[in-house]
C-alpha cells in the first residue's frame, strides 16, 4: 500500500521545550490512522508539521511525497485540514464560509450535500460566533473535506459533539475512507480510536511508544484500548 | 464516482482572489466599526471642512479651502481603508484563527494578499465616490484634467501599497488587541501630526524635515498636487514607492500563517 504521510525522526521545539522529540510513524494510504496521547503529548505539533504551520528542528516530514513548508502551495489544494478551534470570521454565515471554501478548489463537493449530511441547514444564516460549539465543529470538519481532498487531517473532530453528531461524523470518516480519502485525526477519545482506526499510533512526550492496529494493540481485545493507553503513558509512581 | 473520492484541485488563482475580495468586502461593510472608520469619519470631517466655515480658520494650505480639504480628506480616506482597517481586520483574523485555515487552503500567500488588496481598493472606489461627490457638492473645483485623474490614481495606488504593508506588518508582529490599539493611535497621530490635514509648509521649522519624510505626507501632498494643480505628484508617488517596498520586503520576512 503506498505511503500517504512519512515521519522520519521530528523533533519541534518551542523555545525550551521540545514539543516533538524524534518522532517517526507512517500513515498507508487510503487508511484511517489516530495520534492517540495525553494532553501535551505533541499531537497537535506533529499533524501541524504535516500542514505545513510548523517548521522542523530536525528531521523529516513528507506528505504525498511533497514536503509541507517548501512545497507548500503544491500541497495545500490535496489536503483538507480540520483545525483544534477557530478558522472562520467571527461574521461570517455557516454556509456562506463554507461556499468560499469550496470556490478556492477546482471540483469541490456538493454544497447541499454536505450541508444536510452534517446538519448545518438549521445554522447555515448563522453567524460563526453565535453557533454552539458542536456546529462550530461541523463546520470545521465540512471545511476540511469540502476540496475532496487526498488526505484529511482532523485534529480531535468529536470534541464537543452530542452522541448524534459523533456517530454521524464517524459515519463521514468511514465513507472518505471506503472511498480512498486518507485519514489522519488525533483524538484522546478511546472509543473514536477503536472503532475508526486501521492503525494507531501512541504518542507521549513527543514520541511514538506504541503502534499498531486496535486489534493488535489490545491483543485481540482482551483489553480495551483505554487500558492499554493508560498502561502506556502511566506516570511513574514515587518511590 | 462515490461522493467522497478525492479530486483535488486548486481553482485559477483570479478566481480564488475574487472570491477572497468579495468576502472580505462583505465583512467588512458588515461592521459597523470599520465603516465607521472608512467613511463617516472622513464624511464628517469633509462636512465640517466644507460646510460649516471651519475649513476657512484653519492652515489647509493656499487656496480655497475646499479644493484644499477634499485631497486631504481624501488621504485621510485611504490611510483608514488601507491602514488602520486593514490592520485591524489581519490581527482579528489571526487571532480566530482564519489565516491559518486559509493557510491550509489553496489561496496561497500571493493569493491571500491580492483579495486583501483588492478587497481595500473596492472600499477605496466607494470612499472616492462619496467624497468626491460631496466635495462637488460643496464647491470643490479640481483642475487639471486627464493629468489630475493620472496623479489621484497613481498616488492612490501607491499609498496604498505602502499603507497596507504598513498594516500587514503591524497585525503580522503584534497581537490583534495591541495591533487594535497599535493602528488606531498611529492613526490619530498621522491625522494630527502627519501633515494629513495640514500641509508640511505649515509645521513647524524644526519638525518639517521629518514630516515631510512621513508616507501620510507624501500621499496628502499628493493627492493636493494632482487636484489643485493639475501635475502627476511623481515626487510623492516615488516616495510612496520606496515606502511599499521596505514595508512590503519586511512583511515577506515576518508572514507567517498561524
Amino acid at each position: 500500500m503506498p505511503v500517504a504521510v512519512e515521519i522520519d525522526n521530528l523533533v519541534v521545539r518551542y523555545g525550551e521545550k521540545t514539543a516533538v522529540d524524534g518522532l517517526g510513524l507512517t500513515v498507508a494510504a487510503g487508511t484511517v490512522t489516530a495520534v492517540l496521547g495525553p494532553n501535551g503529548a505533541g499531537k497537535t505539533t506533529t499533524v501541524e508539521s504535516c500542514e505545513g504551520f510548523r517548521r522542523p528542528d530536525s528531521g523529516r516530514v513528507r506528505v504525498l511525497g511533497l514536503d509541507p513548508i517548501a512545497d507548500h502551495d503544491e500541497l495545500m489544494p490535496r489536503i483538507g485540514v480540520m483545525l483544534q478551534e477557530g478558522g472562520a470570521w467571527s461574521g461570517v454565515r455557516a454556509v456562506e464560509m463554507l461556499k468560499y471554501v469550496a470556490t478556492l478548489h477546482t471540483h469541490p463537493l456538493d454544497i447541499a450535500m454536505l450541508v444536510e449530511r452534517l446538519d448545518l441547514g438549521s445554522c447555515g444564516r448563522t453567524p460563526y460566533r453565535r453557533l454552539s460549539g458542536g456546529q462550530k465543529q461541523r463546520l470545521s470538519f465540512a471545511l476540511a473535506i469540502v476540496g475532496r481532498p487526498e488526505i484529511a487531517f482532523l485534529d480531535e473532530p468529536t470534541t464537543g459533539l452530542d452522541p448524534h453528531g459523533r456517530r454521524e461524523i464517524w459515519q463521514v470518516i468511514r465513507d472518505l475512507r471506503d472511498d480512498g480519502v486518507t485519514v489522519v485525526l488525533t483524538t484522546h477519545a478511546m472509543d473514536e480510536a477503536e472503532q475508526l482506526s486501521d492503525q494507531v499510533h501512541v504518542v507521549s512526550a513527543g514520541k511514538v511508544i506504541a503502534s499498531g492496529t486496535p486489534d493488535d494493540l489490545t491483543e485481540h481485545h482482551k483489553k480495551s484500548l483505554e487500558d492499554v493507553f493508560l498502561e502506556l503513558t502511566a506516570k511513574p509512581e514515587r518511590s | 464516482m462515490s461522493s467522497y473520492a478525492p479530486q483535488p484541485g486548486s481553482a485559477p488563482w483570479p478566481r480564488k482572489v475574487l472570491a477572497h475580495s468579495r468576502m472580505e468586502f462583505k465583512l467588512l461593510v458588515r461592521n459597523g466599526e470599520q465603516l465607521l472608520l472608512a467613511l463617516v469619519i472622513p464624511l464628517g470631517i469633509l462636512l465640517l471642512l466644507g460646510a460649516t466655515g471651519l475649513g476657512d480658520r484653519l492652515p489647509l494650505g493656499t487656496g480655497r479651502p475646499i479644493d484644499q480639504a477634499v485631497p486631504r480628506v481624501l488621504a485621510l480616506a485611504i490611510l483608514s481603508s488601507s491602514f488602520t482597517s486593514l490592520a485591524i481586520a489581519t490581527g482579528f483574523e489571526r487571532r480566530y484563527g482564519v489565516i491559518k485555515r486559509l493557510g491550509a487552503s489553496p489561496l496561497s500567500r500571493t493569493g491571500l494578499l491580492a483579495g486583501k488588496i483588492g478587497a481595500v481598493l473596492i472600499v477605496q472606489l466607494i470612499q472616492l465616490a462619496v467624497l468626491m461627490g460631496t466635495g462637488l457638492a460643496l464647491g470643490w473645483k479640481p483642475v487639471g484634467g486627464v493629468e489630475a485623474v493620472v496623479g489621484v490614481i497613481l498616488t492612490v495606488l501607491c499609498g496604498t501599497a505602502a499603507f497596507a504593508s504598513l498594516g500587514l506588518l503591524m497585525a503580522g508582529v503584534l497581537r490583534a488587541e495591541a495591533t487594535l490599539a497599535a493602528a488606531n493611535l498611529l492613526y490619530l497621530l498621522l491625522l494630527v501630526g502627519g501633515a494629513i490635514m495640514t500641509p508640511v509648509d505649515e509645521y513647524p521649522s524644526g519638525m518639517q524635515s521629518v514630516v515631510r519624510l512621513l508616507p501620510s505626507a507624501a500621499l496628502a501632498n499628493g493627492l493636493a498636487n494632482s487636484t489643485v494643480e493639475g501635475v502627476i505628484p511623481w515626487a510623492a508617488a516615488l516616495s510612496l514607492a520606496l515606502w511599499a517596498g521596505v514595508l512590503g520586503y519586511l512583511v515577506s520576512r515576518t508572514f507567517r500563517w498561524d
